[in-house]
């Protein structure tokens, strides 16, 4: 009796663990697919009246006129993600060499912390230190020195803001990757004669390949979505940026900025979703991507 | 001893505080097998490892005494510690293949040392997979990742790069412990034949292995070497009562 009591409480435990399994996979698959259809839905009459190339390719953006293209906006967004992580990647790849390989133990027990706290700060905290330092510093300092005169809102201070951002992030991610690579093939590549250097160039980036590449992954979708930070140090001005001290206005920040203001403008709820959707899509991209790198590279 | 390739004076080695190898002194004959005996964390992996310096890859390690190879002091030498390394196989506990293809397991050690000739390097990587006899069971899937190859395989592929860089000495540590008792016994039929043209330092547990194939043993207990002789007279008279009571199975 006892028995089957304890049969039955397992089965039910076992239905409820189950039901709640299906729920959350549901949650999981259904909430982005959701989000997708609803952005699709509400870009679609913008989409009805000009040519996914126009929206892509034009930089003529005068809501009032009905005349909505993207361009500057996609290439911001593209140019701080890209400078970011071109920042970001060396920093992050040898600190995290630096740290698992060279560095004594207790250096890493210190800074593991401190990576994590970093990674957890508010974005708004970057974004205001970006206004009391980089500014500045790209204003008095790098721009005359290219003898440039700049206010320092541009595409570089929200690069440098932002890599700044996902150094953390990324750094995280990788001392954890180098870290699960057995010694004793480090060990064995250095029995082999290999240099230290060389082990870590042979063996350790190798065997972490495929992580390294998600990771990067991982911080472009970061850099890509990134919007208050940025916001504050990128300048929002709708001029298709051609240099790095001139201000972008990278496709979070147009959201952000327009949002519940200006919604009387026929179409501007549906242009505001349809750079919604392109976020969406790109960041699906670059994850599917990495994704695929992982893949093929693990076989 | 006469014809000994390595000898070891009053080796001590600290890990932090804790004292892991207590006065070592031990003669390891050339072109023989020596087998290192002993109960589990007595430290007969740290005495391997300190032989081709992976000791110092841990800040925390003390190492004081020699290490004489061919008469040269390895611990204090001049010398590069790549080069030190290069003069010794290791095969561990388990098979670690590089994260690469077969052929470039074996080519990885040539490389580095700066051979680059595509017809070189092909005629090595058959020849060395040859002496593991691993050639006919890989010659068609050298591109494949190594890490395709079955535990015994792989071990047998560890031994090949090994070899491949030329080294007087392999030091083998427990290289049959992960293998079935077939590629077990390859890896013993291997190292009988290598003993011509190497000297192999084996660590093992296995008492039937050391009778086996050793020439010469040296029984190591809590950090100390109790007894070394020869195999026929440490398995048939051994002198020391620590030694009797492991032999018996007194303790592991
Ligand atoms: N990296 C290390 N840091 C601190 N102590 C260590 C380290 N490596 C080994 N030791 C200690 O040194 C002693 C000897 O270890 P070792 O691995 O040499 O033993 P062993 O004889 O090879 O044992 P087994 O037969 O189980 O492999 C053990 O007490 C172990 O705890
Ligand atoms: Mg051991």
């Amino acid at each position: 009796m006892n028995g089957l009591k304890v049969i039955y409480n397992r089965n039910l435990r076992n239905r409820i663990h189950l039901s709640w399994m299906w729920i959350s996979l549901g949650v999981v698959f259904v909430l982005p697919l959701s989000l997708f259809i609803g952005l699709m839905w509400k870009s679609a009459i913008l989409l009805d009246q000009q040519s996914l190339i126009d929206l892509l390719f034009s930089s003529e953006w005068k809501p009032m006129a009905g005349k909505f293209g993207y361009l500057t906006f996609i290439v911001s967004s593209v140019w701080v993600t890209m400078i970011s992580l071109l920042i970001a990647g060396p920093v992050c790849l040898l600190t995290a060499i630096h740290l698992t390989q060279y560095a004594k133990s207790w250096v890493l027990k210190i800074m593991a912390p401190v990576i994590d706290i970093l990674a957890g700060l508010p974005s708004v905290i970057f974004g205001v230190w970006g206004i009391l330092f980089v500014i500045p510093l790209l204003a008095n300092h790098i721009g005359p020195f290219f003898g440039k005169s700049v206010s320092g809102y541009s595409i570089l201070a929200g690069a440098i803001v932002l890599s700044i951002m996902i150094i953390p992030f990324i750094l995280n991610i990788l001392i954890e990757i180098f870290q699960t690579v057995p010694k004793e093939l480090s060990e064995a590549s250095l029995s082999l004669g290999a240099t230290r250097w060389q082990t870590i160039k042979f063996v350790l980036l190798k065997k972490s390949f495929p992580g390294i590449v998600s990771a990067f992954g991982l911080g472009m979708s970061r850099a890509f979505g990134e919007t208050i930070a940025v916001l504050m140090v990128v300048g929002n001005v709708v001029h298709l940026p051609t240099g790095v001290f001139q201000p972008g206005y990278p496709l979070p920040s147009l959201i952000a900025n327009n949002y519940g203001e200006m919604l009387s403008i026929p179409m501007y709820d549906s242009a505001l979703m349809f750079s919604a959707l392109l976020l969406f899509v790109v960041v699906l991209i670059f994850n599917a991507i990495s994704r695929l790198i992982i893949l093929r590279s693990s076989r | 001893m006469q014809n000994s390739i390595i000898d070891i004076k009053q080796l001590n080695l600290y890990y932090g505080k804790q004292h892991i190898l207590k006065d070592i002194n031990i003669s390891i004959p050339a072109k023989k097998i020596t087998v290192i005996l002993g109960p589990s964390g007595c430290g007969k992996t740290t005495l391997l490892r300190s032989l081709n310096r992976l000791t110092e890859l841990d800040a925390s390690v003390k190492i004081s005494g020699e290490i004489l190879l061919n008469g040269q002091d390895l611990l204090n030498s001049t010398e590069d510690v790549t080069t030190i390394r290069k003069k010794m196989g290791l095969l561990a506990q388990r098979p670690y293949p590089l994260p690469m293809s077969i052929y470039n397991n074996v080519a990885y050690g040539l490389r580095i040392s700066g051979r680059r000739k595509k017809k070189f390097l092909n005629s090595r990587v058959e020849y060395y997979l040859r002496q593991t006899n691993l050639w006919d069971e890989v010659k068609d899937r050298l591109k494949e990742p190594a890490a395709t190859l079955s535990i015994g395989q792989q071990q047998r592929l560890c031994l090949a790069r090994g070899l491949a860089v030329d080294p007087q000495i392999i030091l083998a540590d427990e290289p049959t412990s992960a293998l079935d008792p077939h590629s077990s016994r390859m890896i013993e039929e291997k190292f009988a034949e290598l003993k011509d043209s190497y000297t192999i330092v084996l660590v093992t547990h296995i008492l039937r292995q050391a009778k086996n194939i050793a020439d010469h043993v040296i029984f190591m207990y809590m950090g100390q070497v109790v007894e070394q002789a020869d195999v026929r007279e440490f398995f048939e008279n051994p002198k020391e009562q620590q030694t009797k009571a492991y032999l018996q199975g007194q303790f592991y």
